[in-house]
């Protein structure tokens, strides 16, 4: 999909280099005249913005590790002296915790665009996947982060979810004293999540490498799902998308600044200001809001093991979207039916979101099965049947005639 | 010059393979420090010794918290009726069934000792609370009788007992 070679680098040292790494071409054809449908509406906007958020995690998480002690008697004092004594400590952290929530935030609408105008159906199946990756990779170190702050919260966070790993048959218990390197979460537990947290951005910085690499080849989807055809159907990179992904990700940041400089503690729990005690668990405990559906997944459950092999499911079935919708049709505007039924969806992992903060008795528990159950049957009854059964509306005959009208 | 022998394989085919295999035999070798390296070390283990308890102060019908390798050990000086409804029930409808008798030591039967973490996921019930005025866990609901069994909830198994022995009337030993 990329343009044709048409880059000629204008000054001495450009040309000079360009014979010998051609960086300038690749940046040329790859962010400049790179080929982007037409008709891309905001919600294309969030891949950028998330190249941006791991961008601002990476360096205020790197000078937060400049003063950061990982060390189970020095971890919450350390992380109080940032809020402080470091000078500008107090943004910096309220930077990474708010921006991790943002970055959440960003990674959700990104995942139910991709659905909703079917952007993992062929040829993206591998786009799409790295992905699947990539958000598990975020939820594995946005939890080890939670961790190192060590108040209450992170301790029996960390405790309950290297637990998840007790369900294993036979050797349960054995891996769950590897991960923690003792016979309870410790010191071992704490410098082992430090060291890992440090490294797990790169490798998503990694993955987003092969992300963008599988994008350019196959290119972007867009609204109308369907390819495009000509020269009409496209426009440059620069500045369309730029200026476009620009603007958004400005608005973005309005919206990270609200919440860092007006409510910077809104999304985490007044626990976790109590110094981790490995003798008292909270009466009430609960993950960060961005694992909240999953967690009610877990808690819906009434037996252990089904439960963690639930909540896994939850997230791995993910993957196998591609194969599970069988519709020809990629976007939901061409696809009625569909369209109700994602909507449900959307409103499904909201309401377990809200029930998994909720206490796990009486009403919520029942709503929480039910919700689980539609959240399974979207993925293995729904999305298959409807590729038989659903009559989709026409096509247009190309991206430039849906936004044109014929005569174009 | 080596010689192509009539089956096509040549003892440098034979070489490639054996080094091959070699160094994956060394590359998989590797792994073992690198794995291992996160078991619990020496000092943790060391750390780990057997601990006395001295039973006399704790009253009937409480319960206290001790530290063994790092995990809470409850010790709960049962009442005549805490006992009594920890034997009431039907042990074969339990979801983990043991009967009482089986969980304290013979001639010991008010002494009650559990390692403290919830079978579910970890986390530290509270005692007398829950409809069975045993043990409930706040993370995730799981209930636990007089006996420290599982009731009710998502927890699979009973609290476990920690190895110990009276070393007299009033004090134990855990580990």
């Amino acid at each position: 999909m990329s343009g044709q070679s048409s880059y000629q680098p204008q000054n001495a040292f450009m040309k000079w280099m360009e014979r010998r790494l051609p960086i300038g071409e690749l940046i040329h054809s790859s962010f400049i005249v790179y080929p982007t449908p037409r008709n891309l509406n905001y919600w294309w906007t969030f891949g950028g913005i998330l190249s941006f958020m791991l961008g601002v995690q990476l360096i205020t998480g790197i000078v937060l590790a400049m003063h950061y002690t990982p060390h189970v008697d020095f971890a919450f004092k350390s992380v109080e002296t940032i809020m402080r004594d470091v000078n500008y400590g107090w943004l910096l952290r309220y930077l990474h915790g708010n921006g991790a929530s943002m970055f959440f935030l960003a990674v959700y609408i990104h995942m139910f665009r991709g659905m909703y105008y079917g952007s993992y159906k062929e040829p993206r199946e591998v786009l799409w996947i790295l992905g699947v990756i990539l958000y598990m990779l975020m939820m594995a170190t946005g939890f080890m982060g939670y961790v190192l702050v060590w108040g209450q919260m992170s301790f029996w966070a960390a405790t309950v979810i290297t637990n998840l790993f007790s369900t294993i048959p036979g050797v349960g218990e054995a891996v769950v004293a590897w991960l923690w390197g003792g016979f309870a979460v410790g010191n071992p537990t704490l410098n082992r999540f430090y060291s890992l947290h440090f490294l797990l951005p790169f490798v998503i910085a990694g993955v987003v490498v092969l992300h963008v690499w599988a994008l350019h080849v196959v290119g972007q989807n867009n609204p109308t799902g369907i390819e495009p055809k000509s020269a009409k159907d496209t426009l440059a990179f620069t500045p369309y998308a730029t200026v476009k992904d620009s603007f958004l990700m400005v608005c973005f940041c309005i919206a990270l600044a609200w919440f860092v400089f007006y409510l910077p503690n809104f999304l985490g729990h007044a626990d976790n200001y109590i110094p981790a005690n490995p003798a008292v668990t909270p009466t009430h405990i609960v993950p960060e809001w961005y694992y909240l559906p999953f967690y009610a997944i877990l808690r819906a459950i009434p037996d252990k093991l089904t439960g963690v092999i639930a909540l896994l499911a939850s997230i791995a079935i993910l993957a196998f979207l591609p194969w599970l919708d069988k519709s020809k049709v990629r976007s939901a505007r061409y696809r009625p039916l569909y369209r109700q039924f994602f909507w449900l969806f959307v409103a499904t992992c909201i309401g377990l979101g809200w029930l998994g903060a909720k206490p796990p008795e009486g009403v919520y528990v029942i709503a929480a099965r039910i919700l689980t159950g539609y959240y399974f049957a979207y993925f293995i009854v729904i999305l298959p049947l409807l590729g038989i059964f659903e009559k989709t509306k026409p096509l247009p005959n190309s991206i430039s005639e849906s936004v044109l009208g014929a005569k174009a | 010059m080596t010689t192509v022998s009539s089956t096509g394989h040549t003892r440098r085919d034979f070489l490639y393979i054996a080094t091959a295999a070699v160094g994956a035999v060394g590359a998989a070798a590797s792994l073992v420090p690198l794995v291992s390296q996160m078991n619990p070390d020496a000092s943790t283990i060391a750390a780990g010794a057997p601990i006395e308890v001295d039973l006399a102060p704790i009253a009937s019908g409480q319960v206290i918290k001790v530290f063994w390798r790092s995990q809470p050990i409850f010790i709960f000086h049962r009442s005549k009726k805490e006992i009594d409804e920890a034997r009431a029930v039907d042990v074969a409808s339990l979801p983990d069934p043991e009967a009482d008798q089986k969980r304290v030591k013979d001639g010991h039967d008010q002494w009650l000792v559990l390692v403290g973490i919830c079978t579910h996921l970890g986390c530290i019930p509270l005692a007398h609370q829950g409809d069975y005025d045993g043990f409930f866990c706040p993370c995730h609901g799981s209930q636990y009788d007089t006996s420290g069994r599982i009731r009710k909830g998502p927890a699979p198994k009973n609290l476990p007992l920690p190895p110990y022995a009276f070393v007299s009337d009033t004090k134990i030993r855990i580990g």
